[in-house]
């Protein structure tokens, strides 16, 4: 076992401590999309290969060589330092990796590099009321009509849909092909004329998510990444993308730190909460659980070094780390007993609110992504491997 | 950078396991399990041959001079067969202590027998970690009096006792004034017993302290944890094996999501808890100032782990599971040992606050 990541990872990571102490006034604090600070910050990371590190030059990313320990180093010291990193969202995050791999070279120049510098939003058309789950079940249709592909239908749990300028969607083009053989991935504008955007909003309070409705929707024909037909597998290589970013465990590290402190500062009685000793073995619960996920991350780390197998300890993360969170942040609410209740404009918050928000947030991330039970039907289908459960038949008489 | 096992512990430990799938069968285990609990020669044998015995022996007593957690990686294999052989006080906590709290001349009498196989030493440790009733020994002059209970290995040549000051004692099996007497229990491939002591002469470590006693304590903890790990591991390939044979309703049990997630959220609690102790096993040696608090939550979370997966493995086996016919309850029992010797979960992660100052 070797856990140093050697003497030249150490100099980068003592230059990226340097850049972020000397450029952390100039970090953008809450800043909107699309706003200057938020450019500006974006421009100057991707500059300095602390963003979009290993996209090509030509699509205006940073060119540097792929290297898993640098990414991990950047985002180990934003975290550190608790400066923003680069821009996310599922533009950045899902699509350009996307194109990357199945755009052609047009669509790579002409969507990349603005949604790279921040000026290009997307926001990702995928789930329906009636496709969640079996998301390739959707049936959001579109029929080639000359030049363009005209859309109808709707979507579900469309995050940033308004404020996004462009939806990268899947829509059913092949409606009498086999379910996943039937669905082309498309990109429009999301001012086109056709689209209604009603927000919904979540447990949290926040209108997080929208409904978005195409009537007639018009786009044209050469907006499609991949074939006809082949929509599935092109938006599998993103949700593979997604998976690997949620319940990460240098936020639940963080959250666990300040969890202690917030237990040594909150009382019942007379009593500290970390001195009564049923909170705290709930406590040191989450703590193996955090410092286990922890080091499974490592592992898995460690296997895209070294080539080992680690097909196991990658597929539990989105599981084990989601459900972790949720119960650490319920843990720091029991710690604050009724006090855990305050919300929004309460002037007896603590953090901020965040306790509350991220154990409902959580949830939601539970059910997002693969709901924990889609999760439990990969692990032990992919990587336990048991039978599937037989797939009946379609029939017109439901049976009760 | 690399977080995972070592070529020399992923051969170690291919090595172990195909020894024990050859001559440590079921039936094997069965059988030591209905005698009287002297040691399994021809096991033990195999072992010795295979160098494992003396895997903390240093190099210069006959042994391999390994690591801490090279010595885990074989309790692993150890526990993923319910393997009865006394490997944690023979193997691990007896040369880790002698080494290091043993003079020149107990070194030269007892390492180079540990690493030959030619004598075995019991642990009478559980006095020193969440001790239950009052029992207990004090030394005064060189001899030992009062109780040790749930000591391992009654048949043991020697044992390793921590009196009430700390301090670290050899007593021999033949030690005049010496009462053992085996405690019936659930695992039968680890039998216990009980010392009774009163002027028993012993042979007194003379660098014994507080700190090696806790160092030992850790390394323990550390290596039980693997032997869960093994079991756990051993009890979900079982239970898929044989949800995806056993019909029922036309159909492999293995098909049923209600089955498939049971196997899931056992294999979902086992992955990250091997990383767990992939550290905890590491700082043993690596990272001293680490080793203590990951050695609590190491045996106490997979502790909670195994107990999940052994109780979740037997259900998926419906009414066969709970048979002595297929024997399951030797990995269900194994388990149970390990979450209540040398300090149970509620314990341990007391002590883990407790390593963090955040209890007294």
């Amino acid at each position: 076992m070797d856990l140093s990541y050697g003497p030249q990872y150490d100099t980068y990571r003592q230059e990226l401590r340097d850049f972020i102490e000397e450029h952390r006034d100039q970090a953008p604090r809450n800043a909107p999309l699309k706003s200057d600070a938020a450019k500006s910050w974006q421009k100057l990371l991707i500059e300095n290969g602390y963003t979009a590190r290993t996209i090509p030059k030509e699509y205006g990313g940073h060119g540097g060589e792929p290297d898993l320990l640098k990414g991990r180093i950047i985002g180990e010291e934003f975290a550190r330092a608790q400066v923003p990193s680069g821009l996310g969202g599922q533009g950045i995050s899902m699509l350009v990796p996307t194109l990357l791999e199945l755009g052609t070279e047009e669509q790579k120049r002409q969507f990349i590099p603005p949604t790279l510098a921040g000026e290009m939003v997307w926001c990702q058309g995928y789930s329906e009321p009636n496709a969640g789950s079996d998301l390739a079940s959707l049936r959001t249709s579109a029929v080639l009509d000359g030049d363009e592909w005209v859309i109808n239908g709707s979507k579900i749990w469309t995050s940033t849909a308004h404020l996004a300028d462009w939806i990268f969607c899947l829509v059913r083009t092949e409606p009498d092909a086999p379910k996943h053989q039937g669905i082309s991935f498309l990109l429009f504008r999301m001012d086109t004329p056709g689209i209604e955007i009603r927000p919904l909003v979540d447990m949290t309070l926040a209108p997080n998510f929208n409904e978005v409705f195409f009537t007639d929707v018009r786009v044209p024909k050469d907006q499609i990444v991949g074939k006809r037909g082949e929509g599935w597998y092109v938006a599998n290589a993103i949700l593979g993308h997604e998976r690997d970013s949620l319940g990460d465990p240098n936020a639940t590290l963080s959250r666990m730190t300040r969890l202690i402190e917030l237990m040594k500062e909150e009382t019942i009685g007379n009593e500290r909460i970390i001195d009564n000793p049923v909170y705290r073995d709930r406590l040191m619960k989450i703590q193996a659980r955090v410092m286990s996920l922890r080091f499974n991350d490592l592992r898995v780390l460690s296997s895209r070094l070294n080539n080992t197998d680690a097909r196991l300890a990658r597929m539990i993360s989105k599981l084990q780390g989601t459900e972790l969170r949720h119960e650490l942040e319920g843990l720091a609410i029991d710690a604050m007993g009724e006090t855990g209740l305050m919300y929004g404009a309460s002037e007896f918050l603590r953090d901020g609110g965040s306790w509350q928000n991220q154990y409902m947030y959580f949830l939601g991330l539970i059910i997002g992504g693969g709901t924990s039970q889609i999760q439990k039907n990969i692990i032990s289908e992919r990587g336990l491997d048991m039978p599937k459960e037989p797939k009946f038949e379609q029939s017109s008489t439901k049976v009760n | 950078m690399d977080f995972g096992l070592s070529e020399l512990q992923l051969s170690m430990q291919e090595n172990v396991d195909r020894f024990l799938a050859e001559e440590a069968s079921l039936d094997r285990v069965r059988e030591f399990a209905a005698t009287d609990h002297s040691l399994a020669d021809d096991i033990w044998g195999g072992l010795v041959n295979l160098g494992v015995v003396g895997v903390l022996v240093p190099e210069e007593y006959g042994g391999l001079g390994l690591s801490a957690m090279d010595a885990a990686v074989i309790a692993e294999c150890l526990g993923n067969h319910v393997t009865p052989v006394p490997y944690l006080s023979t193997c691990v906590v007896a040369p880790r202590v002698i080494s290091l709290a043993g003079s020149d001349a107990q070194k030269n009498e007892y390492l180079s027998k540990i690493a030959d196989g030619s004598k075995t030493i019991g642990l009478a440790l559980s006095e020193a970690c969440a001790a239950r009733g009052n029992s207990g020994a004090t030394c005064r002059d060189g001899k030992l009096t009062g109780n040790a209970s749930y000591v391992s290995d009654p048949h043991a040549d020697y044992w390793l006792l921590a009196d009430r000051d700390a301090n670290l004692h050899v007593i021999a099996n033949d030690a005049s004034n010496l009462e053992v007497k085996v405690m019936p229990q659930v695992d039968r491939t680890r039998p216990i017993c009980e010392l009774t002591l009163s002027n028993t002469p012993c042979d007194s470590l003379p660098n014994s302290s507080p700190e090696i006693l806790q160092h030992v304590l850790d390394v323990a903890w550390t290596s039980l944890a693997f032997d869960t790990l093994g079991a756990a591991q051993s009890m979900l390939d079982q239970a898929v094996e044989y949800a995806k044979n056993r019909e029922q309703f036309n159909r492999v049990i293995a098909s049923f999501q209600a089955v498939k997630h049971m196997c899931a959220e056992m294999a979902a609690e086992i992955e990250p808890s091997r990383a767990l102790l992939w550290y905890a096993g590491y700082a043993l040696d690596d990272a001293p100032d680490e080793a203590h608090l990951h050695a609590c939550h190491a045996k106490a979370h997979m502790t909670e782990v195994g107990t999940f997966v052994a109780r979740t493995a037997t259900v998926v086996h419906g009414g066969m599971g709970f048979t002595d016919l297929l024997g399951l309850h030797y990995w269900f029992k194994r388990i149970g040992l390990n979450r209540q010797y040398l300090g149970g979960p509620e314990w341990l992660r007391e002590q883990a606050a407790i390593a963090q100052n955040l209890a007294a």
